[in-house]
């Protein structure tokens, strides 16, 4: 009733006034009426879509105090802060007094009465948040963009209509290179679509914003970063979360001053804030201006990012879902052909790499992750950058992905695991602190001889530990905590891969070395926005969330056959055998679109499990002294 | 006031008008034109003491306690007329019927300090068991036993468990907990009074103080609220940093630069009001501060953070500041665990009077009363139960219900990493060495400790989930560690030391083995860690020492951990032709020291392959909820052990001694019989170690003859797996402590003797060809020779003096 909130229009109310009003007729209850009202709002269909973005908008475009919303990744927690959440102000010269809100609200009125009896403290916690890492770029671009809000002074409101314009027509002018790119592979070599690929270590880090290090996970990456204040609830919140995240920008130059001020004249502050280090200081109190605040309204867990897809659960969108799985059957036919075309001829290895891409840690079993399924694709050509080409096709299909080169000096001096700062008091990010399905490219062509030293053996044994039971222990200093993660990891490597790996493929190109040259260079590269390319990015993205069962006579028939496998030669067939083949035929299900298991998935998943092992076996004889 | 003239008066250095430093702080220190002051203190003013109580006459002086926070005068208000009484002080006598408290608070002075004297006077735990408590009289008034000791010793601390005081007089110790600010300065007050009564020729540095601990529940830092504010609460938590010391000034010393009159201002909350004028000479702002004549007190900033064990998963530990005053100053160190008691504060942001708003959020810290080291046991004690898992009354007898069941082993062992098929004496012997034996001291007879840790080495073909089960192992107990042989080296494994890069000190960075004293070390790939890391784990798998002599740093530190390995034999695949030693190729030195040696095979027989299909498709789709019902809960399988660990430490009883020395007996027979021991006291030891480990899992206090059975058939199964003589196929206990069976030894003397007589009876050329004179003997032998068995007897014989080996040629000496 108090809210005048014109969603339709674009445009939101300065929100502070309704606080007023709302704690002057009701004292009680107020908090509630306004998470209700904005989340009744937020369900309507096009209400997420008029709130501008943080992700695409500049600061400088929105208003303070305005509803916005940030599509988010939790790097890192920070301690729960108190505040006043009511407090009495008096107007010096009238001496009225009167009851101000605090909440949602970063500064105060300065004329606080501090010995007001009717002050309400009240606890929120801060969480740090970046935007997603490794997005790719069409998942990041196409997320729903909004013409900021116009409250700007009219002179300068035509301006910034045509640069909404601009936006709109090329998406994101500084990201233009990525999208011309793809189109001419021959380039794209140095180009700034492998801005994410780390190729001289840690330097990136220093060249971030100014000397504000604003802690991306992944070497490169931009985009604004921003302090998210939790009212409610903030257990559920886990670090590494993705979350959309609908809130109060907050951006008020006093949080800077304040900032500024430390920095400058720290003699102006007692002992006790002296004792805080300037680097404490800059983490926990960043210029707005670079990292603004945003007082958390409402905020909904991210499944997965891509844009594609509907946000919600899968079960509650049956009409998507039943198109999509009707249509699973050719689409997966299509990329198969199209990742045939890109493996050099070799359909094995292009069916296992949708298998893989498809991979999800659906469950823990003790401390066994189940569904996790880390390829090695051995053999890759080394000539004419194909692993590049291949992580940039892989980059165009999945929503974020992230390039390591495995070269000495990448392992030696890059931060893969987050470490704690207890001189900064935050945790500092590493390139192994990445959202849930990231796809993790390890290209191992890059490795040559040398030695490593303590840091590279921790890094080789961190990334053994995400394979192996996709964990990634945080180090904090005087112990260890660890976090589960679901990332896939495709590993390319010229012979066997260093790392563990569930799954290992030789590649056989079709094509002879001396053309391989020259077919990369006719590769065939989808152009960003084709529909195939968006089929295929809702194949791999549905095909993941699928649920899976297996019925009671498939699980007879596999058993039989298991035994039967054993019976004629024991040694050939493992519990580990199994184990992968069960996972093979859960993929190969799922790529089809098949919630259960049916024989002949079965039989095909063994089938290709069988061809697969053949190739391996006549490699190792080829190669002769391979272990 | 009396503080400030018992101080010696420094030498002030000439004038200080002139120094430069002085203008600028005052201004700096004048307060701004309005108080700001928080509303969270607001009614909490603290009760200083003016001056000394009764028996600071005797010229004992008090010492302020920064740690309750502001210096203030409380005035006393009667409850009948809620008007402050005028210039009523604490100290001031109550006059009659009126009922005088402190103001904002319900706490009456007088009432409170007899509540408190009584309770000192009275108080007796006869149940104590608190190291602090040793030597001491339980049957005696605890407190008045102190006084004496603090008459005795000197140091003027009282430490006062609020638990003790909880249980004496509710009503006090919820004015303890409410009103800290207030209540301590009061408890002082009554126990100097009491003190100098009862010792009225002691002497003391300063007076007593109170210092309370263990107040209500130990919280988690996480539950720390707004309403916690200000009251005394007592969290646990780590050490992660601490600050240089800080002078923080108590109270100011202002002398006039006209007439040279001074004048004391104490601080106020950290705020000093500059005097605006001289008082004598009435000229305004005359006053400059002299530093050197002023009050300062020691503080120390100190960072807390929660304990790894009291998270939730997913989130990053919070952090705490905490302020140590005076002789609480440098008293721990990062990396300790500790227990704070404590005021929780919170202060508003400064604001700054040429801005129009400021931040809304308030500063929060722990002005800390108490530290208490949770781990410092661990140092120089050799109970087990440092980490006292607080476990609750419901869970208790919950376990304990568990532990009743007749089938409470067989339920936790199939419990244990249930993703894992089968194998379930291997999962009973890590069961088992979950538990561990008893601590036994013999130290008074020259022998001292036994080792109580339970080590297994398990064995056999890739890909049998062994990995899978030491990470489980590592994921389950509070104090695991978990490498790889492949990775570690010796360093690794140990102790390294290293320089600090910022004091540019020696410390002494441990390894795996010490880090999980008290746990169990899990070291995978144990057959390609390096020989000389390997050795360092004799002493620790035995002595459970580690001896360090390292850049002048030599000392022997406390590995008391259970080693549970994983090795592959040395061919891809097991070789079940060959013995134990043979197919993994580690010193039988460092065998033996395995109380068991699983194999973990295939065992490759049909009813098993369906029965693993089985599992294992089962594990594909079945739901999680299924999963619990299934099995027992992780974490009641983490309390169950914990809770035996420490409250369980069984003694053998009459009839498994007995049991025992037959079954060791028994063990010696056998071998006898063939000419060879069978049986040695380590195995001895390992049966009782065993049958330990499982009276704990029955939580019994006795070892049973049951439990005997168990350890002697688990240790049997185990010797049958990987002591079996492949040639024989009788159990041989010698491969796994001379690294040969006897009729492997047997046979390379057969073949020495064969050697040796054909060498004879050739011609006599004093040298031979080698390969030649295996062809010789490979003809004339009935059996296979192989060229290791050749090797072997061509040492044996030239241990004999009969000939030399140099390379190809093989000479005679005779």
């Amino acid at each position: 009733n108090f809210i005048s909130f014109d969603l339709t229009n674009n445009r939101c109310v300065v929100i502070k006034s309704c606080f007023y009003m709302s704690h002057n007729n009701s004292t009680s209850g107020w908090e509630e009426k306004v998470v209700k009202f904005f989340k009744e709002q937020l369900k309507e269909k096009d209400a997420r879509t008029a709130v501008p973005s943080l992700n695409d908008v500049p600061l400088h475009y929105l208003k303070p105090n305005s509803l916005v919303k940030f599509r988010c990744f939790i790097q890192d927690m920070f301690d729960p802060e108190f505040y006043m959440g009511a407090y009495e102000t008096v107007d010096p010269s009238s001496k009225a007094k009167m009851m101000q809100c605090g909440k949602y609200k970063d500064v105060a009125e300065c004329s606080v009465d501090f010995h007001s009896s009717n002050t309400v403290n009240a606890e929120r916690q801060t969480f740090y948040c970046v935007p997603v890492p490794g997005e790719s770029p069409y998942a990041s671009e196409s997320q729903g963009r909004v013409v900021p809000s116009t409250s700007y002074a009219p002179s300068r409101q035509k301006r910034s209509y045509e640069d909404d314009d601009d936006m709109d027509t090329h998406p994101q002018k500084q990201r233009e290179p990525n999208s011309v790119g793809p189109q001419s592979p021959d380039n794209h070599h140095g180009n700034a679509d492998c801005k994410r690929q780390e190729t001289e270590a840690p330097s990136s880090q220093a060249a971030s914003a100014s000397h504000l290090d604003l802690n991306f996970p992944l070497p490169g990456e931009k985009g604004p970063s921003c302090l998210v204040k939790v009212y409610e609830d903030w257990d559920s919140f886990k670090l590494n979360d993705m979350l959309e995240v609908y809130g109060i920008l907050s951006v008020s130059p006093v949080l800077s001053v304040l900032a500024d001020e430390k920095e400058t004249s720290s003699s102006l502050l007692d002992p006790t804030d002296s004792m805080e280090t300037a680097a404490e200081q800059r983490v926990h109190c960043p210029p707005a201006s670079l990292v603004p605040r945003l007082h958390l309204v409402h905020s909904q867990r991210l499944l997965h990012n891509n844009p594609l897809m509907p946000l919600t659960v899968m079960e509650q969108n049956t009409a998507f879902l039943s198109s999509t799985l009707s249509e699973m059957a050719a689409v997966r036919a299509e990329l198969l052909t199209y990742f045939t075309h890109v493996l050099l001829g070799d359909t094995l290895a292009a069916e296992y790499l949708i298998l893989h891409l498809i991979s999800n840690v659906y469950n823990r079993r003790d401390v066994l992750p189940l569904g996790k399924f880390t390829l090695n694709l051995s053999g890759c050509p080394t000539v004419g950058s194909y692993t590049e080409r291949l992580y940039h096709i892989i980059q165009q299909l999945v929503p974020s992905s992230f390039y390591l080169g495995m070269t000495l000096q990448n392992l030696n001096q890059m931060r893969l695991v987050p470490k704690k700062d207890y001189v900064a008091n935050r945790l500092v990010s590493g390139a192994l602190q990445v959202p849930k399905n990231t796809s993790l490219f390890l290209d191992e062509t890059r490795l040559e001889q040398g030695q490593l030293d303590t840091a590279g053996v921790h890094n080789v044994t961190a990334l053994g530990n995400l394979i192996s039971w996709q964990k990634v222990d945080y180090d904090f200093n005087f112990h260890q905590m660890e976090f589960p993660c679901n990332v896939n990891v495709l590993v390319t490597s010229e012979g066997r891969s260093l790392l563990p790996s569930d799954c290992q493929i030789h590649l056989q190109p079709q094509i002879p070395p001396s053309q391989i040259e020259e077919y990369l260079s006719s590769l065939h590269v989808p152009s960003d926005s084709s529909s195939q390319v968006n089929k295929f990015r809702i194949f791999l993205g549905v095909a993941r969330l699928l649920d899976y069962s297996i019925s009671d006579e498939v699980t007879k028939s596999v058993e039989d056959d298991f035994v039967d496998m054993r019976k004629d030669d024991p040694q050939s067939v493992s519990a580990e055998d199994l184990h992968r083949m069960l996972v093979v035929a859960r993929l190969l299900s799922l790529s089809l679109g098949q919630t259960t298991l049916c024989r002949d998935s079965w039989m095909r998943a063994k089938h290709i499990e069988m061809q697969r092992k053949t190739r391996v076996e006549q490699q190792k004889c080829v190669n002769g002294n391979e272990p | 006031s009396s503080i400030g003239d018992l101080m010696a008066m420094p030498t002030s250095p000439g004038t200080d008008l002139l120094s430069p430093a002085a203008p600028q702080d005052t201004s700096l220190l004048s307060s701004p034109s309005f108080l700001v002051s928080s509303p969270l203190m607001y009614g909490t003013p603290s009760s200083r003491m003016e001056g000394t109580p009764r028996s600071g006459v005797r010229g004992t002086p008090a010492r302020q306690r920064p740690d309750l926070g502001s210096v203030r005068k409380a005035p006393q208000v009667d409850l009948q007329s809620e008007q402050p009484v005028s210039d009523a002080t604490v100290g001031s006598e109550p006059s009659g019927g009126q009922r005088l408290v402190i103001w904002g608070t319900d706490v009456n002075v007088n009432i409170c300090k007899e509540k408190f004297q009584r309770f000192v006077q009275r108080f007796v735990d006869p149940t104590s068991t608190e190291d602090e408590n040793a030597g001491l009289d339980l049957n005696e008034p605890l407190y008045s036993q102190k006084l004496e000791e603090i008459s005795v010793v000197g140091d003027p601390v009282l430490n006062v468990n609020c638990r003790h005081l909880q249980s004496f007089d509710a009503e006090l110790y919820r004015q303890l907990v409410s009103y800290p600010q207030e209540v301590i300065p009061t408890f002082d007050m009554a126990i100097n009074d009491l003190f100098f009564d009862r010792f009225p020729d002691s002497f003391l540095e300063y007076q007593i103080q109170v210092r309370p601990y263990n107040a209500l529940k130990t919280r988690n830092m996480r539950s720390l609220n707004p309403e916690d504010i200000d009251q005394l609460i007592t969290i646990s938590g780590m050490v992660i940093r601490t600050s240089q010391l800080i002078p923080e000034m108590q109270e100011a010393f202002f002398q006039c630069s006209i007439c040279g009159a001074s004048a004391r201002v104490e601080v106020d909350r950290g705020r000093i009001a500059e005097p605006a004028a001289c008082r004598h000479c009435n000229v305004s702002h005359s006053m400059a501060l002299i530093h050197n004549r002023s009050l300062f007190s020691d503080k120390q900033m100190v960072k807390i953070q929660e304990s790894p064990e009291d998270m939730p998963a997913g989130q990053t530990p919070h952090t705490i500041v905490v302020y140590a005053h005076n002789d609480l100053v440098d008293k721990v160190q990062p990396g300790d665990r500790i227990n704070i008691t404590g005021i929780y504060r919170a202060v508003p942001m400064r604001a700054n009077p040429l801005q129009s708003s400021v931040k809304s959020v308030y500063k929060t810290h722990i002005d800390v009363i108490h530290f208490r080291k949770t781990d410092e046991k661990r140092l120089h004690g050799l109970d087990e139960d440092a980490e006292q898992k607080l476990f609750t009354e419901d869970r208790v007898q919950s376990l304990k219900e568990l532990s009743l069941k007749p089938d409470v082993y067989e339920r936790l062992a199939s419990a244990l990493a249930p993703s894992i098929y089968e194998h379930e004496d291997i999962k009973k012997g890590i069961l088992l060495q979950l538990f561990g034996g008893s601590r036994k001291d013999f130290s008074q007879t020259g022998r001292g400790h036994f080792r109580a840790e339970v080590n297994i080495l398990l064995c056999g073909d890739p890909g049998t989930s062994k990995s899978q089960l030491l990470q489980y192992v590592y994921n389950l107990v509070p104090r695991g560690q978990y490498t790889s042989g492949k990775g570690s080296s010796a360093v690794g494994l140990t102790a390294y030391v290293m320089k600090d890069p910022e004091t540019r000190q020696l410390v002494l960075q441990t390894g795996a083995l010490v880090l999980s004293d008290n746990g169990i070390c899990c070291i995978d790939e144990f057959d390609k860690m390096s020989d000389n890391t390997r050795s360092v784990l004799h002493e620790v798998m035995e002595q459970q020492t580690l001896s360090i002599a390292k850049a002048g740093i030599i000392c022997q530190l406390n590995a008391r951990t259970a080693v549970l390995a994983a090795a592959n034999p040395v061919e891809s695949q097991w070789n079940p032709k060959k013995t134990t030693i043979e197919n993994i190729q580690l010193p039988h030195t460092l065998l033996s020291r395995f109380d068991l040696i699983f194999l973990m095979l295939d065992p490759q027989d049909e009813a098993y392959d369906r029965r693993l299909a089985h599992h294992l498709v089962s594990l594909y789709y079945h739901g999680e909820e299924q999963m619990e019902e299934e099995f027992l809960d992780m974490s009641v399988l983490k309390d169950y052990i914990a809770y035996a660990r420490t409250y369980i430490s069984p003694r053998l009883s009459e009839e498994a001694s007995q049991a025992l020395i037959e079954a060791y007996v028994d063990m010696r027979k056998i071998g006898s019989g063939r000419g060879m021991v069978s049986a040695y006291p380590r195995q001895l030891e390992s049966l009782i170690r065993l049958s330990e480990a499982h009276a704990k899992v029955r939580f019994s206090e006795r070892v049973e003859t049951i439990d005997v059975e168990e350890a002697k058939r688990l240790h049997r199964e185990a010797l049958k797996q990987s002591a079996t003589d492949p040639r024989t196929g009788f159990v041989d206990i010698s491969i796994l402590t001379t690294g040969m069976s006897a009729t492997a030894r047997k046979r390379k003397e057969e073949v020495a003797q064969a050697l040796k007589k054909m060498i004879q009876t050739k011609a006599r050329t004093p040298a031979m060809k080698y390969q030649q004179l295996l062809e010789e003997l490979r003809a004339q032998s009935e059996t296979a020779v192989t060229k290791e068995l050749f090797d072997e007897a061509l040492r044996a014989l030239a241990d004999e003096d009969y000939l030399t080996v140099t390379g190809k040629t093989v000479r005679l000496l005779a």
